[in-house]
């Protein structure tokens, strides 16, 4: 129950894109579409997961004058993983998100939920965080690139929903992704309160 | 020198890295709400920028390369990007107090600027030389500060305007953000 309740904490109430306002470049960068979205998403959570459990295993073993490089080798260990991974098996994602994926590296929301969270949480919860904010940075991102590629081009998730021509293509473009998530922040806002 | 040119107009406007490219988003809504403090950042970034891009550019060519370690590449630019940030804050301490209070904030935040990272990565990507790569880390540093100062600029007249509830501070933010990307796709002749 606290498992999923940790979950929905991290995933809604704090949702990293909409309240906290954390790792706002791949969110604008790779939101194109709501497939590059998702796996930006997923790229993003698996790492997160990752690096939650490992911070957390070793919180007590780590000084904490030197806790934040620490933090930050491990991130970057997952990250290289991951690079070498989505080169070697899906090199369309490698070429659709280019240079954000060395980039989670310094996106902020890892290195704020190990530092908000996993240093001072036990393992499954740290998990549990990792989880919750990964779904929500993926929903979040997902939800972004439909409503660009949707007002974009007409279509969403690559299904054509009205003709393509009739479509403002500024949301593809660069300015259309901070109008957007500027809507999407408002939305969410009114709806909370 | 045409090149060189070339690569300076291309990183600030064309391809300026806040509008068209996407990094360094976290400071450009961070620290744009007051002008002093959008130029302050501004300066850091440059400092940090250049000198980050040559013991990175050093580094891919002397070591990673040579060695074939080239998948080491996130690990050891963000470490020596970190160590690189820390230096300079004691440095600057030491050296020069006055700058130290104008800049001392802003550089501890600089280490997770993914715009520092992302123009080492690209360099290299981009297989330019070290001069070619010190040229387009200044520039894209002045392009960042550039929208740094106009954003900053345009944030504090927003404070004194009337915005609907929802949409007060971020996401107006975002949208005026979004216009001034359109002025700057105006550059790219779209």
């Amino acid at each position: 129950m606290k498992f999923l309740k940790t979950i929905y904490n991290s995933a809604v109430v704090e949702n990293p894109t909409f309240v906290l306002l954390l790792g706002m470049c791949p969110t604008l960068g790779t939101t194109s579409s709501a497939i590059n979205g998702l796996s930006m998403g997923l790229a993003t959570m698996l790492v997160l997961i990752c690096s939650n459990c490992v911070i957390s295993a070793i919180k007590n073993l780590v000084p904490d004058k030197v806790r934040i490089p620490v933090y930050i080798v491990v991130i970057a260990t997952f990250v290289t993983l991951l690079q070498l991974l989505i080169q070697a098996y899906a090199p369309a994602i490698d070429e659709s998100l280019g240079i954000f994926i060395p980039l989670i590296v310094v996106n902020c929301v890892l290195l704020g939920r190990a530092e908000a969270f996993a240093s001072r949480h036990n393992v499954v919860d740290s998990m549990a965080d990792g989880v919750g904010a990964g779904l929500g940075f993926t929903v979040a991102l997902t939800l972004l690139g439909a409503c660009r590629e949707f007002l974009g081009t007409g279509s969403i998730a690559t299904l054509q929903i009205f003709p393509e021509s009739w479509g403002a293509l500024l949301f593809v473009l660069a300015p259309g992704a901070f109008i957007m998530l500027g809507f999407l922040i408002a939305i969410y806002r009114s709806i909370k309160d | 020198m045409l090149e060189y040119i070339a690569i300076i107009v291309s990183a600030i406007f064309v391809n300026n890295v806040v509008f068209a490219q996407f990094l360094g988003i976290c400071p450009f809504l961070g620290v744009s709400s007051r002008l002093k403090d959008a130029v302050g950042m501004g300066m850091a970034v440059t400092v940090v920028m250049v000198i980050a891009t040559l013991v990175t550019s050093l580094l891919q060519i002397g070591v990673l390369e040579p060695f074939g370690l080239g998948y080491m590449q996130t690990i050891l630019f963000i470490l020596v990007i970190a160590a690189l940030v820390q230096m300079l804050e004691i440095i600057i301490k030491k050296i020069a107090p006055a700058l130290y209070v104008a800049l001392g904030v802003f550089l501890p935040l600089i280490t997770t600027n993914c715009a520092v990272l992302g123009v080492a990565i690209l360099v290299t990507q981009k297989g330019m030389n070290l001069g070619e790569s010190l040229v387009y880390a200044f520039a894209t540093a002045i392009g960042f500060t550039m929208a740094l100062v106009i954003f900053a600029g345009i944030r504090e007249q927003l404070e004194l305007s009337n915005v609907a509830r929802p949409m007060r501070g971020v996401p107006i933010a975002l949208i005026v953000a979004g216009i001034l990307a359109m002025a700057f796709m105006g550059f790219a002749g779209v």
